[in-house]
C-alpha cells in the first residue's frame, strides 16, 4: 500500500452551533489541543470551549492611541513654539488648551488604525492560501454550517483514531483536509 | 446585575427584531442574492441613472469653478460662506446617524441595529465624501488643499493650530478615515460569504481579495469582536467631537448669532436628527423594493422615528434657548441678530424651518403614525429640508447683517449654487446605489446572530 500524503488535519461539519460547542468541549476533554472551529458568526461559548486566551488587541490599540496623542501634541508644540512662532499681542506661544482638539483627533486616528492593522496581524490576514479551503463543503462555513478541525500537528493526532472520534460526535460529515 | 439578568429574561422574552421563520441559510441567501444576481431591478436603474446624471452636473459645476473661481456662486462679502458651508454642515450631520447606529448602539447592546447598521455606515461614508467637497471647492484654489496640513515646505510656513478651521481639517479627515475602517472591518466576514457564494469567476476573485482570506475561525472571531468593540468605543467620542468641532467654526468667531456655548450639543443633536431622517428616507424604499420587510421590520422604522422625535425635541429646545439667551443676555447685538433672523429678509426661511423641525415631528408621538412607512418617509424629507434650512439660516442671516449696517447685503444664490448642491446629492445617490448593487446592504453575519437558532443550548437548561 502506498503511504498517503500528509494532511493538514481532519474536519467535521455540524448543523448547528450547539453541536459544535459540545464537540469542541468533548475534543478538548479528550486531550486535543491544536484545533480550530469555523463558524458563520461569532460564538462566545467557543472561546471558553477552546480555551482561547484573551485578545492582545486592546494593548495594541492603547499603544497606538498614546502614540497618536503624543504625535498630535508634540507636533503642535513644535510648530507653534519652535518652528513657526507667531507673536499675537504677546500671548503665550505654548497655548496648550488650543492643542486639545487635534491631539484628541490624532489619538483616535492612530488608535483606530492600529485596531484595524492589529486585527489583521493577529488573524494572520491577508492570507491568500489556507488548507481548509481544500474541503469543498467548507464554503458553507460562511453561510450556515459549523466546522471543527483537528490539526495533524496535535500530539494526539492519529488519522484513523481522530476521524473515528469525530465521527462519534455525530457530525454531518467528516473530511480530511489536504495540504 | 449579573444575577438579575436571567430572571428579567424569563419574565420578558426579548421581542424578536426580525421576522420569524428565517434560518442561517435563508438570511444569507436573501441578502447576498441582491448582490449576486444578474438581474438589476428597474428601481435601481432609475435611481442610479438619476444619481449619475446629477453627478455629471456636479462635475460640470466643479469644472466651471476651477475655470472661473468661486465668483460663480452668490457669495459676496459680508456673506462669504453661503451655500458651500451650509451644505458641508448639512452633509456631515447626515453622516452622524450612521456612526451613531453602528458604534453607540453597539456599545449600548441594541441588537436591533444589526440589520440597519451596514447601509447606515455606507451612508456616513458617502455623506462625508459629499461634505468634504464643499470646504475644498470653497477654498478658491482647491488644488492647493494640501496647504492645510502641516508638512515641511519651502515656504517655511505652517497651519495655525489655534484656528478651529484647522481643527476641522483634522476632525473631518479623521472621521472619514475611521468611518471607512469601521465599515470595511464590518464588511470582511460578509465579503468572505460573497466569495464563497459567487459563481462568477471574477466576482469570486474580487470578493476573495477584499475578504483577505477570512475563514471565520474562532481565533478570528475572538480578535474581530474585540476590534469591533474597540472601534465602536473610539468612534463614539469621535462622532460627538466632529460636529462639536464643526460648531466651533461658528462659536469661536465673535459674530452675533454664532458666538454661543450651546452650539456643540445643539449641532450634534441636529446632526443625529437629520441623519436618522436620511436613514428612513433610504430604508423605506429599499426594504420595499428588495422585499426586505422581514429584516428591516416596522420595529426598526419605529425605533428610528423615536430617535428622530427625541433629537427633534432637543433641537426645538435649542431654538427656544437661543431665543431666550438673546433676550436674557441683554446684549443688543445678540438680540438684534435674532430679531433680524425672525423678521428680516430671511424670516420666511426661519419660520419655515421652525415648522419643519419643531411642528412636523410632533406627529411622531403617535404609534399609528410611526407605523405608516409612507408617512415616515415624507416626514423624514421634511426634516431633511428643515435641517438644511437651519444651517442656511444660522450661517447666512448671521453674516448678512453684520456689524456695520452700511455693509449689509442679502445673499442671493446663483444657479451654480443650486447646481453644485444638487450635484452632491447626485454624488451621494450614485455612490449609494453602487454600494447597494455591489456589497451586501445588510450585515449578514450580524443578522445571523439575531436568529433564535444562534443561541447555544446548554445542557440541563433545556
Amino acid at each position: 500500500m502506498k503511504p498517503r500524503p500528509p494532511i493538514y488535519g481532519v474536519m467535521a461539519e455540524f448543523n448547528n452551533p450547539t453541536a459544535l460547542v459540545n464537540a469542541a468541549r468533548e475534543a478538548r476533554a479528550r486531550g486535543y489541543r491544536k484545533m480550530d472551529a469555523y463558524t458563520p458568526f461569532p460564538i462566545e461559548e467557543l472561546n471558553e470551549a477552546l480555551h482561547l486566551s484573551k485578545s492582545k488587541l486592546p494593548l495594541i490599540v492603547l499603544t497606538g492611541g498614546i502614540l497618536g496623542g503624543l504625535t498630535g501634541f508634540l507636533m503642535q508644540y513644535y510648530v507653534t513654539v519652535i518652528y513657526f512662532p507667531i507673536n499675537v499681542a504677546g500671548r503665550p506661544l505654548d497655548s496648550w488648551p488650543m492643542y486639545i482638539v487635534i491631539t484628541f483627533e490624532l489619538t483616535i486616528l492612530f488608535a483606530a488604525i492600529s485596531a484595524v492593522f492589529g486585527l489583521l496581524a493577529l488573524c494572520g490576514l491577508p492570507m491568500p492560501y489556507h488548507p481548509t479551503f481544500n474541503v469543498p463543503r467548507f464554503a458553507r462555513a460562511s453561510r450556515s454550517r459549523f466546522f471543527l478541525c483537528i490539526r495533524a500537528t496535535d500530539p494526539l493526532f492519529d488519522r484513523k483514531a481522530t476521524e473515528d472520534f469525530l465521527e462519534s460526535l455525530e457530525p454531518r460529515e467528516v473530511a480530511e483536509v489536504a495540504h | 446585575m449579573a444575577d438579575e439578568r436571567p430572571i428579567i429574561e424569563e419574565e420578558l422574552p426579548p421581542e424578536p427584531v426580525i421576522a420569524p421563520g428565517y434560518t442561517f441559510g435563508t438570511v444569507t441567501d436573501q441578502i447576498a442574492s441582491v448582490v449576486l444576481t444578474r438581474r438589476t431591478p428597474a428601481f435601481w436603474m432609475a435611481c442610479f441613472s438619476a444619481g449619475f446624471a446629477l453627478l455629471l452636473v456636479f462635475l460640470w459645476c466643479v469644472a466651471l469653478l476651477f475655470a472661473k473661481g468661486v465668483g460663480i456662486w452668490g457669495i459676496m462679502i459680508p456673506v462669504g460662506w453661503g451655500f458651500a458651508i451650509t451644505n458641508f454642515v448639512w452633509w456631515i450631520g447626515i453622516g452622524h446617524a450612521g456612526t451613531l447606529i453602528s458604534a453607540i448602539l453597539l456599545l449600548l447592546n441594541q441588537r436591533w441595529r444589526n440589520s440597519i447598521n451596514r447601509f447606515a455606515e455606507a451612508m456616513t461614508l458617502f455623506a462625508v465624501a459629499c461634505a468634504g467637497m464643499f470646504p475644498l471647492l470653497h477654498m478658491g484654489r482647491p488644488w492647493l488643499f494640501y496647504w492645510m496640513f502641516p508638512y515641511p515646505n519651502t515656504m517655511g510656513v505652517q497651519p495655525q493650530f489655534r484656528s478651529p478651521l484647522v481643527w476641522d481639517v483634522f476632525a473631518v479627515s479623521t472621521y472619514a478615515t475611521v468611518s471607512f475602517l469601521f465599515w470595511f472591518v464590518g464588511l470582511m466576514p460578509d465579503l468572505a460569504t460573497l466569495r464563497d457564494r459567487a459563481t462568477n469567476r471574477m466576482a469570486r476573485g474580487v470578493y476573495g481579495m477584499l475578504a483577505m482570506g477570512w475563514r471565520g475561525s474562532a481565533h478570528h472571531w475572538l480578535h474581530y469582536e474585540t476590534a469591533s468593540l474597540l472601534l465602536a468605543g473610539l468612534a463614539t467620542p469621535l462622532v460627538l467631537s466632529v460636529h462639536t468641532v464643526v460648531s466651533f467654526d461658528f462659536t469661536i468667531a465673535i459674530v452675533p448669532g454664532w458666538h454661543s456655548t450651546f452650539f456643540p450639543p445643539y449641532f450634534v443633536a441636529g446632526a443625529i436628527y437629520s441623519g436618522f431622517a436620511m436613514v428612513l428616507v433610504l430604508a423605506i424604499p429599499l426594504r420595499w423594493v428588495y422585499g426586505l420587510e422581514g429584516l428591516i421590520t416596522d420595529k426598526h422604522l419605529d425605533n428610528s422615528a423615536k430617535v428622530m422625535l427625541a433629537t427633534g425635541l432637543i433641537v426645538g429646545y435649542s431654538y427656544m434657548l437661543e431665543t431666550f439667551t438673546a433676550w436674557y443676555s441683554g446684549n443688543v447685538y445678540e438680540s438684534s441678530a435674532l430679531w433680524n433672523r425672525m423678521t428680516g429678509p430671511y424670516a420666511g426661511a426661519y419660520w419655515f424651518l421652525i415648522t419643519c423641525n419643531i411642528v412636523s415631528p410632533q406627529f411622531l408621538w403617535f404609534k399609528r403614525v410611526r407605523s405608516k412607512p409612507l408617512f415616515l418617509f415624507l416626514a423624514s424629507l421634511v426634516v431633511l429640508m428643515g435641517m438644511w434650512l437651519e444651517r442656511f439660516v444660522i450661517i447666512v442671516t448671521s453674516l448678512a447683517q453684520d456689524f456695520l449696517p452700511s455693509s449689509w447685503r442679502v445673499f442671493h444664490p446663483t444657479r451654480w449654487d443650486w447646481a453644485t448642491y444638487a450635484g452632491t446629492i447626485g454624488l451621494f445617490t450614485f455612490l449609494f446605489f453602487l454600494f447597494i448593487r455591489l456589497l451586501p446592504m445588510i450585515s449578514i453575519f450580524e443578522v445571523r446572530t439575531l436568529l433564535p437558532q444562534a443561541k447555544i443550548e446548554e445542557e440541563g437548561e433545556a
